[in-house]
C-alpha cells in the first residue's frame, strides 16, 4: 500500500560498528540511548503484564464477587480463602490488588514506557543529537528504575502482602501499621521503590531536558522541533519540578510509620476502639499532623503527572497522523503552544482531586478555575487534528489507526473531565466509577494506544524491522472495540453511584442492579486483556524476524528517518545532517514529490521568498 | 485493504456515538431526595453540552477518516494554517468554559453557605467500619468528646461527665432525618479517612481524623435510604453500609427515640 519508490537506503551502518564489546557493556550495563530506551521499554512491558492480570483479578471479583474461583485458589493461595475447599477473594487481597494495579501502571508502566523508553529512542534521533547528554547517568538511571520494579515487585511476598492503601496511599490508612494489612511491610517497600522510580525519573528528566536544550543540530530551531520533541521536554520538566514533592512526602510517611512523627497524623487516633497512646501511656503518640497534607504533597505531583503520561502520546499522535495523513500538522504554532499551556495549567489544578476532602471550598473554587481552562487547550489539540485530517490523503497502517485512536479516546475521555472540573457535581461523582471512566480513556487509554502507535511507527529504529502489519491490525481492533466496552458503560454506572475500590458492591442494595452492567465490563476487559497477546507475539516475531526495514519505510520527514534502520552508534555514520524546515512538509505543491524531509536545503525559489519576506516572518 | 480500515474505523466511531448517546439518556443518577436539585441540573448541562461536542467531533473524525483516504494519486490539501479559524474555535471554547466555571463557582458557593439558623445538628462520626450517629438531644448541645475516653463500649469517647452528655443519642450506622427541615452534619473519623456518601441526597464528605467538616442540606422525600462509604478505609470499606430514614418532622423525635431504645 505504501509505494516505496525512492528509498536508497543502504545498511551501511553496520559498517560503522567499532571495536567489539563484551555483551554486559553493550546490552546490559549499555550508555547508548536506544539500547536504554529499548530497556526501559521492555521491563514496562513486562510490569504492564503484571498490573494487567491485577486489573482481570479486580474484573472477575466486581463482576461474580462471592463466586469459588478453586483455580485462582490454587495460583494465588494468599488471596483466596482456601480452607474448607473454597476460594473467595479475600477482601485485604482486592485492596492490595488494585492498588497494585494503579501504582504499576502509572508509574512503572505509563510514565516509563512512553517517556523513558521513547524519549530515550527518539529524543537524540529527532534532536540531530549522537546520544544523550550524560549517558552514563542514562545507565544509572535505568538500573535505578530496574531496583525501583525489583522492590516493588517484591513487596508482593512480603509478611502481609503489598501495600493496600491506594496508589494515591492516603495517611492515616498507609501510615498505620494496624489499618490495613498491607500498611506493614508492603507499605515501606511500595515507599522505597517510589523513591528510586522518582530518583531514576529525575536523572532522566535532567538528561532529556538538556539534550533537548544544548544537544539540537545547527537550524533545528524550537519551532521546527517535532511535537514528539516538544513533549518530551515538557515532560521532563514537569517531572523535575513536580516530583520532588513527593519524594518529600514519601520520606514524611517513612518517618511517621517508623520513627513517632505525625506530619500526616493528626491528635486523637483510635483504631478498633484502642487510643493509639505513646510511651507515656497517657497521652497520643501522634500529635498535630494533618492528613490533608499528604494529599496536597501527592497531587501537586499526580496531577503534573497524569499529563507526563498522556503529552508523550500528544506528541506522538501528532508525528503519525501527519505522517499518514500526507499532509502537514494544521495548527503547529497553536499545538506548541497548547502544549505549554497544558503544562503550566497543569500545576494549579491538583486540588481538583480534593474537593469532598475536607480542604477550604475557597481553595476548590480556586482549582475549579484552572481544572475548567484546561479544557480550553485541550479542545484546541483535538480541533487541530480534526482540520489535520481534512483534505489528508490517509493511509491506514497500524501506526495511523493507533493514532486516530488516541484522538478518539482524548476527546471521550476528556469531555468527562468538564463534569468533574465543576465542584458541585464532583460531589455526586467523586470517588465512583465515572471517575474511573474518565481517567482509563483519556490518561490510560491515551497513553496505551500512544504507546502502541509509537511502537508499531518507529519499530523499525528500535529493531532494525518492520512489525507485521496484519496482526497490527487485529491487535488495534480488539483492543480499541474492547477499551471502549471496558470503561465506556463505568460512565453509566458511576453516575448511578457505584463507587470505586470496592471489594462487594452488592453489598449495597442501590449497586444491586448494576451487576449485569459489571459482567458485561468483566467480559470486556477478559477479552481486552487477551487479545494483548497478539501484540507480544507480534513485538517478538517482529523484533527476531519482521520485514528488514528501509532507512524511511513511512516517507515521513523527522530526522530520525534519515540514518539507518536501525541507527549505528552515534546515530548517523557521517556528519549530522543540518535541518532546514519544519517537520510537517508534506503535499507542498511546489514540489514534485508529496514530502520533504527536515534536512533537504531550500530551493533556489524558497531562497528567493524567504529574502523577499525578511527575517521577522515565521518560517516553515 | 487500506479503505477498509478508514471505513471501519468510521462506522466504529459512529456506533460509539448512537450506543454512547442512547445509554447516556437513561436515567442513571439515583432518584433526588434532597434540596439539592441543582447539583443535577449541572450534570445534565454538561451532559448536553459535552454531548454536543462528543457527537460533532466524532461524526467529523469519522467522516474525514472515511472521506480523506489515500487514492494513489492525488496530494493532500496544502492548508495547515488558519488564524481566523483557529482564534474563533479557541475563543469559542473559551467562552462555553466560562459560562461552566460561572455556573459551578455559583453553585459551589450555594453548597458551601451557612446553614439556615434552625438546622438541626447531627454528628457523623466515621471509624473501621461503622458510622456512628450523634444527636445533641432537648438540650440542643453535643457532649463533649475525648479521644483518649474511646473504648468498645464508648467509641467516639463521649466524656459522661459534660452535663451536655446525658442526653445525647446515639446510633449505630441508622441515620434518622426529619423531612423538609435543614440538618447540619457535623462529619468526623476516630482513625483512619472516610467519606460520608448518601447517594440519594447529592451529599459526599470525606471524614478526616483530626477534623470536624459540615455540611448542610434538606432531605425532602420520605423513606429509607442508604449510607455508603466513599474512600477506601480498609477491608471492611465495602461493608462499611449504614440506613438513613427521612421521617416526617412531626414524627422525628419518636422515631429517634424509638431507634435510639433498640
Amino acid at each position: 500500500m505504501t509505494d516505496m519508490a525512492h528509498a536508497p537506503e543502504a545498511h551501511a551502518a553496520e559498517a560503522h560498528a567499532h571495536a567489539e564489546e563484551a555483551f554486559i557493556w553493550k546490552y546490559v550495563f549499555s550508555k547508548n540511548h536506544r539500547v536504554i530506551g529499548i530497556q526501559y521499554y521492555v521491563t514496562a512491558m513486562v510490569m504492564a503484564l503484571v498490573a494487567g492480570l491485577l486489573a482481570m483479578l479486580i474484573r472477575l471479583q466486581l463482576a461474580w464477587p462471592q463466586r469459588d474461583w478453586g483455580v485462582l485458589a490454587k495460583l494465588f493461595p494468599m488471596g483466596y480463602d482456601v480452607g474448607g475447599g473454597f476460594g473467595v477473594m479475600r477482601p485485604e487481597f482486592y485492596a492490595m490488588l488494585f492498588t497494585m494495579h494503579g501504582t504499576i501502571m502509572v508509574f512503572f508502566v505509563l510514565s516509563t514506557a512512553p517517556v523513558s523508553g521513547f524519549g530515550n529512542i527518539l529524543i537524540p534521533l529527532q534532536a540531530g543529537a549522537r546520544d544523550m547528554a550524560f549517558p552514563f547517568l542514562n545507565g544509572l538511571s535505568y538500573w535505578t528504575f530496574f531496583v525501583g520494579c525489583v522492590v516493588i515487585l517484591s513487596s508482593f511476598f512480603v509478611g502481609a502482602g503489598a501495600a493496600a492503601g491506594g496508589w494515591t496511599a492516603y495517611p492515616p490508612l498507609s501510615a498505620l501499621k494496624g489499618a490495613v494489612p498491607g500498611s506493614e511491610t508492603g507499605q515501606t517497600f511500595w515507599i522505597i521503590g517510589m523513591v528510586f522510580f522518582i530518583a531514576s525519573f529525575t536523572m532522566g528528566g535532567l538528561n532529556f531536558v538538556t539534550t533537548i536544550i544544548n544537544l539540537r543540530t545547527k537550524g533545528l530551531t524550537p519551532l521546527r522541533m517535532p511535537m514528539t520533541l516538544w513533549a518530551m521536554f515538557l515532560v521532563a520538566v514537569l517531572g523535575l519540578l513536580a516530583f520532588p514533592a513527593l519524594v518529600a512526602a514519601c520520606l514524611m510517611l517513612i518517618f511517621d510509620r517508623h520513627f513517632g512523627t505525625s506530619f500526616f497524623l493528626p491528635t486523637g487516633l483510635v483504631l478498633n476502639n484502642v487510643p493509639l497512646l505513646g510511651p507515656d501511656g497517657k497521652t497520643f503518640l501522634h500529635q498535630g499532623g494533618s492528613p490533608l497534607l499528604w494529599q496536597h504533597l501527592f497531587w501537586f505531583l499526580g496531577h503534573p503527572e497524569v499529563y507526563i503520561l498522556m503529552l508523550p502520546a500528544l506528541g506522538f499522535t501528532s508525528d503519525i497522523l501527519v505522517t499518514f495523513a500526507r499532509k502537514p500538522l494544521f495548527g503547529y504554532k497553536s499545538m506548541v503552544g497548547a502544549l505549554w499551556a497544558i503544562a503550566g495549567l497543569s500545576f494549579i489544578v491538583w486540588g481538583h482531586h480534593m474537593f469532598v476532602s475536607g480542604m477550604n471550598p475557597y481553595l476548590g473554587m480556586a482549582f475549579a478555575v484552572g481544572t475548567i481552562l484546561i479544557a480550553v487547550p485541550s479542545a484546541v489539540k483535538v480541533f487541530n487534528w480534526l482540520a489535520t485530517l481534512r483534505g489528508a490523503r490517509i493511509r491506514f497502517n497500524t501506526p495511523m489507526l493507533w493514532a486516530v485512536g488516541v484522538v478518539s479516546l482524548f476527546i471521550s475521555g476528556g469531555l468527562s473531565g468538564v463534569w468533574l472540573a465543576q465542584s458541585a457535581p464532583d460531589i455526586q461523582l467523586h470517588d465512583t466509577m465515572f471517575v474511573a471512566a474518565h481517567f482509563h480513556l483519556i490518561m490510560a487509554g491515551a497513553a496505551l494506544f500512544g504507546v502502541f502507535g509509537a511502537t508499531s511507527y518507529w519499530f523499525p529504529k528500535m529493531f532494525g524491522r518492520m512489525m507485521n502489519d496484519t496482526l497490527g491490525k487485529a491487535h488495534f481492533w480488539f483492543t480499541f472495540v474492547t477499551y471502549y466496552g471496558t470503561f465506556f458503560p463505568m460512565h453509566y454506572i458511576g453516575i448511578a453511584g457505584h463507587l470505586r475500590r470496592i471489594y462487594d458492591p452488592y453489598q449495597y442494595e442501590f449497586l444491586k442492579p448494576l451487576q449485569p452492567i459489571n459482567q458485561l465490563i468483566t467480559i470486556s476487559a477478559l477479552i481486552l486483556g487477551s487479545s494483548q497477546i497478539l501484540f507480544f507475539v507480534n513485538f517478538f516475531w517482529s523484533a527476531f524476524a519482521g520485514k528488514k526495514a528501509t532507512e524511511n519505510p513511512w516517507q515521513a520527514n523527522g530526522l530520525e528517518w534519515t540514518t539507518a534502520s536501525p541507527p549505528p552508534h552515534g546515530n548517523w555514520p557521517g556528519p549530522i545532517p543540518e535541518v532546514h524546515r519544519w517537520p510537517y512538509e508534506y503535499a507542498n505543491p511546489d514540489f514534485p514529490k508529496d514530502h520533504v524531509m527536515q534536512h533537504e536545503p531550500l530551493t533556489a525559489a524558497e531562497m528567493e521568498v524567504k529574502a523577499a519576506e525578511g527575517p521577522s516572518r515565521h518560517e516553515h | 485493504m487500506g479503505r477498509l480500515q478508514g471505513l471501519l474505523f468510521a462506522l466504529a466511531t459512529v456506533a460509539l456515538v448512537v450506543l454512547a448517546t442512547f445509554y447516556f439518556t437513561r436515567p442513571w443518577l439515583p432518584p433526588l431526595k434532597s434540596d439539592r436539585i441543582a447539583i443535577d441540573h449541572a450534570i445534565w448541562l454538561s451532559l448536553v453540552v459535552t454531548g454536543a461536542v462528543f457527537i460533532l467531533t466524532n461524526l467529523l473524525l469519522a467522516y474525514f477518516s472515511w472521506r480523506y483516504q489515500d487514492d494513489g494519486r492525488t496530494r493532500a490539501a496544502y492548508w495547515h494554517h488558519n488564524p481566523r479559524l483557529e482564534w474563533s474555535w479557541t475563543l469559542v471554547t473559551a467562552l462555553i468554559m466560562c459560562t461552566f466555571l460561572f455556573k459551578a463557582l455559583n453553585l459551589w458557593a450555594a453548597v458551601n453557605a451557612e446553614p439556615p439558623a434552625d438546622a438541626m445538628l447531627i454528628e457523623v462520626t466515621g471509624q473501621q467500619f461503622a458510622w456512628n450517629v450523634r444527636y445533641p438531644g432537648p438540650d440542643g448541645m453535643l457532649g463533649r468528646t475525648d479521644h483518649l475516653l474511646a473504648s468498645q463500649e464508648n467509641p467516639i469517647g463521649l466524656d459522661k461527665s459534660d452535663p451536655h452528655a446525658a442526653d445525647d443519642v446515639l446510633l449505630l450506622n441508622q441515620l434518622y432525618l426529619p423531612q423538609d427541615r435543614a440538618v447540619r452534619v457535623q462529619v468526623r473519623s476516630m482513625d483512619v479517612i472516610h467519606s460520608f456518601f448518601l447517594p440519594n441526597f447529592r451529599v459526599k464528605q470525606d471524614a478526616l481524623p483530626g477534623m470536624t467538616v459540615q455540611i448542610w442540606f434538606t432531605p425532602k422525600e420520605t423513606g429509607d435510604f442508604e449510607i455508603a462509604c466513599a474512600e477506601h478505609c480498609g477491608l471492611g470499606h465495602y461493608r462499611m453500609r449504614g440506613q438513613v430514614h427521612v421521617v416526617p418532622v412531626a414524627q422525628f423525635d419518636k422515631a429517634l427515640a424509638d431507634a435510639a431504645v433498640q
